[in-house]
């Protein structure tokens, strides 16, 4: 932390919580500068929560609204679980940046521009008939409006570079800037550029002197007057990192197949936004990984089914579309009562919709989207973090009770980060399979060996005397034969259905954070989360009578969960599509709820819910 | 067939047979080939247990049920990618698939495609009827132009698809073709798709008793069998005819039938077998859909690649090599780390 003593002349101030927003041209590194505020964030012992936020182009003409990226960061001395309502920070690179992003900054809020940008072309391609930077129409903001273009040139004149790779500095220098206002030390980027630049001294050279010319300059202007400065958060006691959802997911997968000592398989094809999986799990083949990108998303699934039927862990990730091209395969799994785990990181839909950005819109995909009676166990993690438990329950149900799991992300949660407390690896649960070593007498295929969790044994090919076929005609429920019998058949439905419903028994009960009855009960699953709770928090802190139950377990939902909903006067759910679990919610208990959809590809905001409640009940 | 563990008792068809009633209609072509495969297995001297049948929908795809061995009757056009997972989970199986034309050539292209491509230790079984059988008679990929079916009473006008052709396309390092009828040959081209290391794509001409009776009854009655069949040999010179008096002979780049009884041309103007050599693999393909030639069977076209299986775990034996076994703590303590007391 050698680089960070503060200049004497400046004030500084003392704030609980920050939300910035980094936003510019695809080109401008965004993404980057975001990541390492982040990372020194973390490592300096804030809570935080991230959204990226990027065009699903590959490179919309520059300077195009089209083509704005966005990272979004909280970060915090107290416990947050968003990536923030309004921003209180905007760093608008270009005019584009400002346009998009403008009507989310909060009033008062504070812009940082970099006006080398701000010319008549940029204006142009973003809108805007004349410079926001002159003229007044900023006068409700704080504008920082800085040539960084210029001072990085200035900053890196000695080091004899051209100068378009001088300009790709430009966002060290935003980033410098920023840890001079929340009082960030420095020494994790300089790290990072190290590593990363390795091979190219001049180009780490040229960057660090960026960051520190930003940072310089915040010191010296007198454009800012002040800077912030947010304290470590109180955390539970554990060696922490930052991670995206899509790293856990994939850190939970390896772990399970760590704990459930057998061969792991991850099929894949590539897909926005769960590629990353596949990318993350491809470079961990000491651990004995098969990754396999497979010719299309059937392959992908049936490829994870054969790899299943052999005796692996076998695991399948996609998104919508795919899901939707895996699910007559996902009826195979299903008829032959095969472990398999199929991860849906969902985008915006319908059909190829917005892979870029974030819904959860298929929940009805997952419970039902299938030809004939075809139940299947569907859980959805409800943080980055969370990703990590979620695909290792899945792992964990699937083995035990030999049935496909299906695990929901979503954009958001795989591309957004918060502190993880990293488990102890001894600490995870035994998973342990039904593998048959060596054939019994009275050995069936297709038998329920283990009623609690309605189990056959695992018959793998390779071992003498369990020669036996299986496949997707009706079976004959002991031996496993074809069988068009029709007392068989509905047994079979039956018994499939079983399958699911006692999960139930291994899943925990569900209790309401708050009070255990009140007026109000906010019911949410998956990404909702951490925008529910803040709500709720907020309106509790109000004194408004309202609770907040979370869904992990969505097929089979919690044994109690009927008994927990009528203690409540009203249930709200949001839902970031049409009200798909209010549909489920009100089939199953007989309940009528209040539906509170948003469907623009943006997560929810703590605001948001924190206003629905008030509208509900009014403000206590 | 990384494992050929010598097997205790000396097996024989009968160790292949399984306790299923066989359901195919009376007269199918599909019997002969399951008891080719049930003769021709017992000789390859390995433990049953080791055998795992794949297949996806058809009549075809009903074969797994009737062998006494690992089957997995999967779904339409699916069971090449299913093997595919089979044989990565545990390379160490003997992997078969048992498909046919619709199955694999119509909703399964993709997939067979990329078996071939990616050439996993896996034997491809393609029954080749030039019909739909299972759904009652609808024309297939391999259908002759203009034929008259349930789905196209004014007859089809699709093209027929070359599987060999296709095969040899997609980079296939085993391509043969084979006779339902033709015992002796079909047993061993069951036994030399064994054999082979990599993805071997045996196209059996398969007989549709109910559906497209007689589909190849040129190749199969005498005598016009004989003018109508190349047996192709390694390294033997392209003979047919019954007194084996007709042969290939190349004309620059073409193909051309010549009649070695007329004087003009002897045994030594013949083409030479090679099942190596790409270039007369084309040629072999094609031929199949010449007017006036016979039609090539036997092992068309041979060659040895790494398996995409043993590539994988190498990939891995070198990572752990240079990497150390994965160690999941280290792993999930990657990157910046901080504590809180
Ligand atoms: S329909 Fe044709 S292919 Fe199918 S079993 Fe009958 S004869 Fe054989």
């Amino acid at each position: 932390m050698s680089e960070t003593t503060k200049s004497p002349k400046k004030q500084t101030e003392q704030v609980s919580q920050v939300t910035i927003r980094f936003a510019g041209d695809s080109g401008d590194g965004m993404q980057l500068t975001g990541n390492q505020f982040s990372d020194t964030s973390a490592i300096f012992g804030n809570d935080l929560a991230t959204l990226p936020d990027y065009p699903s182009e590959i490179r919309a003409p520059a300077g195009s609204l089209a083509g704005v990226s966005s990272y979004q960061i909280q970060f915090a001395s107290v416990e947050i679980h968003t990536p923030g309502d309004e921003p209180d920070v905007l760093v608008a690179m270009n005019p584009a940046a400002l346009k998009v992003h403008l009507p989310d900054l909060r009033a008062q809020g504070t812009i940082i521009a970099n006006t080398a940008n701000f010319n008549k072309r940029n204006l142009q391609l973003a809108g805007w008939d004349e410079n926001p930077l002159e003229g007044d129409m900023l006068k409700d903001y704080r504008v920082i409006a800085v040539d960084m273009h210029a001072l990085v040139v200035d900053a890196l004149k000695d080091i004899g570079l051209p100068a378009k790779i001088m300009a790709r500095s430009t966002n060290m220098f935003a980033l410098g800037l920023l840890y001079w206002m929340y009082d960030r030390p420095m020494d994790s980027t300089f790290a990072f550029l190290e590593d990363k630049f390795q091979k190219r001294p001049e180009i780490i050279e040229a960057n660090k002197k960026a960051v520190r010319a930003g940072y310089h300059f915040g010191e010296t202007t007198e454009l800012t007057s002040v800077s912030y400065v947010v304290t470590k958060a109180k955390k539970p006691a554990g060696t922490y990192r930052n991670i995206m959802g899509n790293h856990a997911l994939a850190l939970g997968l390896v772990a399970a197949g760590k704990g459930s000592d057998l061969p792991f398989i991850y099929a894949g094809y590539p897909i926005t936004p769960a590629s990353d999986i596949l990318h993350i799990l491809a470079g961990y083949k000491n651990f004995r990984i098969i990754t396999f990108q497979a010719e299309d998303e059937i392959a992908a699934v049936t490829a994870a089914i054969g790899a299943a039927y052999a005796g692996a862990l076998a695991v399948t990730g996609t998104s919508g579309p795919g899901m939707a091209l895996k699910s007559e395969a996902l009826g195979l799994a299903v008829s032959a009562e095969l472990p398999l785990v199929v991860v849906n990181v969902q985008r915006g839909g319908p059909s190829t919709g917005m892979p870029t950005k974030t819904e959860q819109a298929d929940l009805s995909q997952a419970m039902i989207g299938r030809n004939g009676e075809t139940p299947m166990v569907v859980l959805a993690a409800s943080t980055p973090a969370d990703c990590f438990d979620t695909a290792y329950e899945a792992c964990q149900i699937a083995i035990e009770h030999m049935v496909p799991v299906i695990v929901l992300s979503d954009s958001y949660l795989g591309n957004g980060s918060e502190p993880w407390r990293i488990p102890d690896v001894n600490g995870l649960p035994k998973i342990k399979n039904r593998l048959v070593k060596e054939a019994g007498d009275k050995f069936q295929p297709f038998a329920i060996v283990d009623e609690k969790y309605m189990a056959r044994s695992w018959a793998i090919p390779g071992i003498p005397g369990l020669e036996h076929r299986i496949g997707g005609l009706e079976k004959d429920s002991l031996t496993g034969n074809v069988s068009g019998d029709f007392l068989n058949h509905e047994h079979m439905v039956d018994r499939r259905q079983k399958k699911i419903d006692v999960v139930a028994d291994r899943i925990p009960l569900a209790k309401a954070y708050g009070d255990e009855s009140g007026d109000l009960l906010v019911l949410g699953w998956g990404s909702t989360y951490g925008a529910i709770r803040s709500g709720v928090d907020r309106a509790r802190a109000k004194g408004v009578s309202v609770s907040h139950v979370h869904l992990k377990h969505l097929n089979p939902f919690p044994r109690n969960l009927g008994e927990v909903l009528v203690k409540f006067s009203r249930i709200l759910i949001p839902e970031m599509n049409k009200g798909q679990l209010a549909r489920f919610i009100r089939a199953e208990y007989l309940i009528d709820v209040l539906c509170y959809s948003k469907i623009d590809g943006r997560p929810f905001v703590p605001s948001q819910i924190e206003n629905k409640i008030a509208e509900i009940l009014g403000d206590a | 067939m990384t494992t050929n563990v010598a097997v205790s008792h000396k097996q024989s068809r009968k160790d292949y047979v399984s306790d299923q009633v066989v359901r195919w209609c009376p007269g199918c072509g599909d019997y002969s080939i399951l008891s080719q495969v049930q003769k021709a297995f017992p000789e390859f001297g390995r433990p049953k247990e080791e055998f795992v049948f794949v297949s996806g929908i058809g009549c075809s795809s009903r074969f797994p049920y009737y062998m006494n061995t690992n089957g997995f009757h999967t779904i339409h056009g699916r069971a090449t990618a299913v093997a595919t997972g089979v044989k990565l989970a545990n390379p160490d199986l003997s992997v078969w698939v048992a498909t046919g034309d619709g199955d694999s050539l119509s909703i399964g292209g993709n997939h067979l495609i990329h078996l071939l491509r990616r050439n996993l230790d896996i034997n491809i079984l393609l029954f080749n009827n030039r019909i739909y059988g299972l759904t009652k008679g609808q024309y297939s990929p391999t259908s002759e132009m203009g034929k008259f079916t349930k789905s196209t009473p004014f007859g089809t006008l699709e093209r027929p698809f070359n599987p060999a052709a296709f095969a040899l396309g997609a980079a296939s390092t085993f391509i043969a073709r084979s006779l339902d009828m033709e015992g002796k040959h079909l047993q061993e081209m069951i036994t030399a798709s064994y054999r082979h290391r990599g993805t071997s794509f045996l196209e059996i001409y398969q007989n549709c008793r109910i559906f497209n009776d007689n589909a190849f009854i040129d190749l199969l009655e005498k005598p016009q069998k004989f003018e109508n069949q190349l047996i192709l040999e390694h390294y033997r010179p392209m003979l047919f005819g019954a007194n084996k008096s007709k042969g290939i002979r190349m004309d620059g780049h073409r193909p051309q039938v010549v009649d070695l009884d007329g004087g003009r041309y002897s045994v030594n103007d013949l083409v030479i077998h090679d099942k190596h050599d790409k270039m007369l693999a084309n040629v072999l393909c094609e031929l199949t859909y010449m007017p006036d030639f016979p039609t090539p069977l036997g092992i068309i076209y041979e060659d040895n690649q790494d398996t995409y299986e043993d590539q994988v775990h190498k990939q891995m034996d070198q990572a752990v090599a240079q990497l150390g076994e994965g160690d999941l703590e280290q792993l999930l303590h990657d990157g910046h780390t901080w504590e809180v007391q």
